[in-house]
């Protein structure tokens, strides 16, 4: 049932509150000026959110994917560009160094990403195309006595030029398979490593705090020792991290529609026209009532994915809903609060203004909206007629 | 050094508060109780001061039983265990019988050290700490900024209108904070799971030795004769300028008293 222990709700509290006192005030001046957050970001580290799913042997919280997913939320309710940068630093960047590392390589990564110290980001989109990824893929890696030598371009790619960025997950093709198609394998390739260029930042519609770069690779050599898992077994590993992945979209997307109520069940109190507080004007209770709607089923689609996901069942067709509802959700109650907002909904000084150019990557990132219906489609068993 | 802070459950600023028809006392079901704010300071300050000179730090609450999610805040933020004094026969005491509660209580349980909140957002007397010092027979050093302890010596910097004055004493002692101090951590996962684990004493009168006809709304010295919602925020003053608007503003300002 979807009832929060005591533990959960005093987490998502306690991160409710830190949004609202410390990313609240801050956050909107950040975002016009695409700076990334780095103060923010060294609170959220001292709290431990960035530790959140991992073991306190690896120097995490101890706790699991949906206490992550609970506080993806709670910041997103908030902003976006923090709620992003957490959700890849920990589910794309440290999480797979997690589930398939060697005990070096998690002795080596871990407790820096955990605290929030170091950011991990995963290269796996490239120019060519993110949706077929086996088709879209032309990055290379070469293995040249004990090093790897990697040639290629990825795209989009969060939190691979900040700071504090350590390391990037690459996806390349490392062979052909036996059955003819590209081999994928993930390599780790350490910031700074001479042959891999992080250029500028994209200048995005929304996000604008967070951190997006295109990364480039020639002849960038690192130790065999970086392959992530096994070798072929890249393309199955980033399967896996984007399933649970779109849990925590489908946490933030939840997020941001909440964060839509939030704002404005706040403004049509205050607002007023035709002599009275536009909240008194039906077709603007109703317009608040569907937000809450899409925001609590949204809710409940994703707290169920993340059950089964905990309980160890399958929770492929659940994930992909839960993506799929919730960025449907986050895009629906953008729209419409900036409307309850009027022109002022269309100022970047206001949180929905914000909310609105935010939600719609949300139908994009980490499989698009297609992608979710073709895996649904396929769950349901219509992929082979 | 044994440190207790003390931890009230209040009403949300946040939200609308009221006090009740039938006992005039504060309504605490009408809203949603949170840590009194100066008093997550008082136990940020606990924390740090533990980290620098070892020993433990307990959280001393009275209030109803809802009041257990204060504790447990506490707790998480690193506090290492709690006395929770409840009873219904607690209820409606004033600042006086309540400060009498707490130090039976403090008495019993011991101490090095007591710290809490200047005041609380509720009722604002803000004259526990100086009560409870009383009380105890130990110095009271109001108001801090700013702690040290070095042995059984302690120094404060008490915060007053000119500026701040130094004031040191030996432990056991009381002292109240005030929010310039520190910046209160927010408690870790880690924090939140480790709460569960430990200790909450529950005390009631009996195990406080507290006696019944010295507290609730009968041992009280004060009592609320008669209350009345505040008055509707009146519009404000508009002051033109024609020339002489900088005159009129101060003018203004010194009626009210601000200058
Ligand atoms: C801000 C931002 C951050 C990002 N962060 C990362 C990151 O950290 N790491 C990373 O690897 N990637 C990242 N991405 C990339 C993101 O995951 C991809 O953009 C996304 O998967 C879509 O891929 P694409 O852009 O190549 O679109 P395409 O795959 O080219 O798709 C174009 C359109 O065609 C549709 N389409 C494709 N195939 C089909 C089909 N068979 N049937 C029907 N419709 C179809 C798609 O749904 C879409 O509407 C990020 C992107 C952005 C914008």
């Amino acid at each position: 049932m979807h009832r929060l222990s005591d533990e959960y709700e005093a987490l998502r509290k306690t991160v409710g509150e830190f949004a609202r006192d410390v990313v609240a005030p801050v956050i909107g001046d950040l975002y016009e000026r695409c700076e990334f957050p780095y103060d923010i970001v060294r609170q959220l580290g001292a709290m431990g959110v960035f530790g959140l799913p991992i073991p306190e042997e690896h120097g995490g919280m101890g706790g699991d994917y949906f206490a992550l997913c609970l506080a993806l939320e709670e910041l997103a309710r908030v902003d976006s560009s923090v709620a992003i940068t957490v959700e890849a630093a920990v589910s794309l960047g440290a999480m797979p160094i997690y589930r398939f590392g060697t005990p070096e390589q998690r002795e080596r990564w871990l407790p820096a990403l955990a605290a929030g110290e170091m950011l991990g980001a995963f290269g796996l989109t490239e120019p060519g195309g993110g949706s077929d990824v086996p088709g879209g893929m032309r990055t290379t890696a070469v293995l040249d006595g004990d090093e790897w030598v990697i040639n290629g371009t990825k795209a989009f790619i969060t939190n691979s030029g900040t700071d504090i960025t350590g390391v990037v997950g690459v996806a390349a093709i490392t062979g052909t398979t036996e059955a003819g198609k590209p081999e994928i394998s993930t390599i780790l390739v350490p910031s700074g490593t001479p042959g891999f260029t992080v250029s500028k930042k994209y200048s995005k519609v929304g996000w604008s705090a967070s951190d997006t770069r295109e990364l480039s690779f020639a002849d960038c050599r690192v130790p065999a020792a970086n392959l992530l898992g096994e070798r072929g077994r890249g393309y199955a590993q980033f399967l896996q991290t984007l399933d649970e992945g779109r849990i925590a979209i489908a946490a933030l997307s939840v997020g941001l529609a909440q964060g839509c109520v939030d704002e404005s069940l706040r403004y049509v109190r205050e607002r007023r026209a035709f002599g009275h507080p536009i909240g008194h004007y039906q077709a603007i209770q109703f317009k608040v009532a569907d937000m809450e709607v899409r925001a609590h089923t949204a809710r409940l689609a994703y707290y169920h994915a993340a059950e089964k996901m905990l309980a160890g069942e399958p929770f492929k067709k659940e994930a992909a809903i839960a993506k799929l509802v919730a960025s449907n959700a986050a895009m629906d109650n953008a729209r419409d609060a900036t409307q309850v907002f009027g022109g002022y909904g269309f100022m970047n000084e206001f949180p929905v203004g914000r909310f609105y150019r935010d939600a719609k990557i949300l139908e994009i990132g980490e499989g698009t909206s297609e992608v979710q219906r073709m895996l649904i489609a396929r769950q349901l068993g219509l992929a082979d007629l | 050094m044994n440190i207790v802070v003390c931890v009230k459950q209040v009403p949300d600023t946040a939200t609308e508060r009221k006090l009740r028809s039938d006992d005039k006392t504060l309504d605490r079901e009408a809203a949603d109780g949170v840590v009194n704010e100066l008093d997550e300071y008082a136990v940020e300050e606990a924390l740090r001061l533990k980290e620098a000179h070892g020993g433990e730090v307990t959280v001393l609450t009275m209030g109803p039983d809802k009041a257990a999610d204060t504790i447990r805040k506490a707790l998480a933020m690193g506090a290492d265990k709690a006395v929770h004094v409840t009873d219904e026969a607690l209820h409606g005491s004033d600042a006086l019988s309540t400060s009498y509660a707490m130090a039976q209580t403090l008495k019993k349980i011991g101490f090095d050290l007591v710290i809490l909140g200047s005041e609380s957002t509720d009722a604002r007397t803000g004259v526990l700490a100086a009560m409870l010092a009383e009380r105890l027979g130990v110095p009271q050093l109001t108001l801090a900024n700013k702690v040290d302890v070095a042995g059984s010596s302690i120094t404060i910097q008490r915060v007053t209108d000119y500026g701040f004055d130094r004031v040191e004493a030996t432990l056991p002692a009381v002292v109240s904070v005030v929010e310039k101090i520190n910046e209160p951590r927010y408690p870790s996962f880690k924090g939140i799971m480790a709460a569960k684990k430990k200790p909450v004493a529950k005390f009631g009168l009996a195990e406080a030795e507290i006696a019944a006809d010295q507290v609730g709304l009968g041992g009280a010295w004060s009592e609320v004769a008669e209350f009345a919602a505040a008055p509707p925020r009146a519009a404000g003053t508009v002051v033109k300028d024609e020339g002489d608007g900088g005159a009129k503003t101060a003018e203004f300002l010194a009626a009210k008293k601000f200058i």
